[in-house]
């Protein structure tokens, strides 16, 4: 027990305390900039299982801020990453790794199987997935989300606490809302994030200090002010939520304003094998994607045409500049309940950019 | 009455302040929108929470408190 002796030492943890982690199982739902610092400092503190939902693969734009990751990780699954360097960072817990997207399809049961959920995801329709499967689940979420220097932070669906529907009733328009990759982040935000989010989970499960539930936390980097605001619970809200277990069943369509929408990056796109690759742009559009065997189905005629469509293949669906594909995949997932679809980030653009400096490379 | 108003995340880029002073005639919350959807016609793009005195009820009809927050959901992670 040498390796928790500076937790033992504390008299609110002790070894009792430390034998309710070591009793512990959380679910990560996210390897990334948030997830990170959660899973290195949860795998340090001996919580005995961990689950890592993640079904991305590492870019080198990850390793500003994702730190459980290196340049010889590049191209690999997070998930299966994150479990091979926590186990050696502690090999005396449970760590499961699944390399696979949070859908509402998988969402119920993950969340029953784990006693503590953790958000450290990077979009609204999962963070709605995830806040709405916990919510049905009886399961607390640890909720923490980024935006350039801000963050905020709250334990919801604790102890019949709020929920973030109560914040948050309804999925805004996603245009509205940037993500990282749109807007940037300060690399040291999601880890002060994050490791907020770790000390909420050992306070939840350790029953100590006061649980960050009925309130959301707000932290600015850039004036190192916080702000915490107080939230209450809305019945009308939760009878929403808990009525849409309904939706939690295979091939529900169109929750969660659409399931997340899978974005891949041209490197990674040019990695997946035996994929089907389909330019949805209409007739005419340049530039032309010189890549052999890409299938060429305009949006117009997208549904028209679904038989052309691999089911069982995955999709890299390509358009000019990466947002009509984004519309494709949601289409293809709520109509055909397709889950393999990726939409190519920057589109025709950005595959030629990557094209021409791989011909470069090679003269 | 005068309110102040703390903008947080990409509501702070809208306004180009972080806070500031606003003068409303009425205390309903849709005054207060209307006014600030006038002054910044950006804002009704986007969404948010608003705060009184520290304190979110979604409910409220009207500003009873000097010190409100607009929030935003964030979703980076």
């Amino acid at each position: 027990m040498n390796r928790y002796s500076r937790h033992i030492a504390l008299g609110e943890i002790g070894r009792a305390g430390q034998d309710k982690l070591a009793k512990a199982r959380v679910l990560v739902v996210g390897a990334g900039g948030l997830g990170c610092p959660v899973l290195q400092y949860l795998t340090a503190a001996g919580i005995g299982a961990l689950g890592i939902v993640d079904p991305d693969i590492i870019e080198e734009s990850n390793l500003q801020r994702q730190i459980l990751f290196g340049t010889a990780t590049l191209g690999q699954n997070k998930a299966l990453a994150a479990q091979k360097r926590l186990t050696d960072l502690n090999p005396n817990i449970d760590i499961r790794a699944y390399p696979e997207r949070l859908t509402p399809r998988n969402a119920l049961a993950f969340c029953r199987d784990w006693d503590v959920v953790v958000d450290g995801t990077d979009n609204l329709g999962s963070r709605y997935l995830i806040n709405d499967a916990s919510l049905i689940a009886g399961k607390p979420l640890v909720y923490a989300a980024v935006y350039k220097f801000e963050g905020q932070l709250a334990v919801f669906n604790y102890r019949n606490g709020p929920s973030y529907r109560c914040l948050y009733p309804t999925p805004p328009r996603t245009a509205a809302v940037p993500d990282c990759s749109e807007s940037g982040v300060l690399g040291v935000l999601p880890g002060l994030m994050g490791v907020m989010q770790a000390n909420e989970v050992l306070k939840s499960i350790l029953n100590l200090g006061t649980v960050l539930s009925g309130k959301v936390l707000f932290y600015n980097a850039l004036s190192a002010k916080v702000t915490t605001v107080t939230l209450h619970r809305s019945e009308v809200e939760i009878d929403k939520a808990l009525a849409n277990s309904a939706a939690f069943q295979p091939g529900s369509p169109g929750l969660y304003g659409g399931p997340p929408v899978d974005e891949i990056s041209v490197e990674s796109a040019f990695r997946k094998r035996g994929a089907q690759w389909i330019d949805i742009r209409e007739m005419g559009e340049c530039p032309r994607v010189k890549r052999p065997a890409v299938a060429r189905i305009p949006f117009s005629q997208l549904m028209g045409r679904i038989d052309e469509i691999d089911s069982q293949r995955e999709k890299i669906i390509f358009c000019q500049t990466g947002a009509r594909s984004q519309k494709a995949v949601a289409l293809l997932s709520q109509r055909s309940y397709f889950d393999n679809c990726y939409s190519v980030k920057g589109g025709a653009w950005a595959i030629s950019a990557y094209e021409k400096k791989q011909r470069d490379g090679q003269a | 009455m005068d309110v102040n108003i703390e903008y947080f995340g990409m509501l702070s880029e809208i306004t180009r302040c972080s806070e500031e002073t606003i003068s409303l005639s009425e205390n309903r919350v849709s005054d207060l929108l209307a006014l600030l959807f006038r002054k910044y016609p950006a804002l009704e793009q986007v969404d948010f929470q608003l705060a009184q005195n520290g304190e979110i009820r979604s409910e409220e009809t009207f500003i009873s408190h000097r010190n409100l927050a607009l929030l935003p959901p964030f979703s980076g992670g």
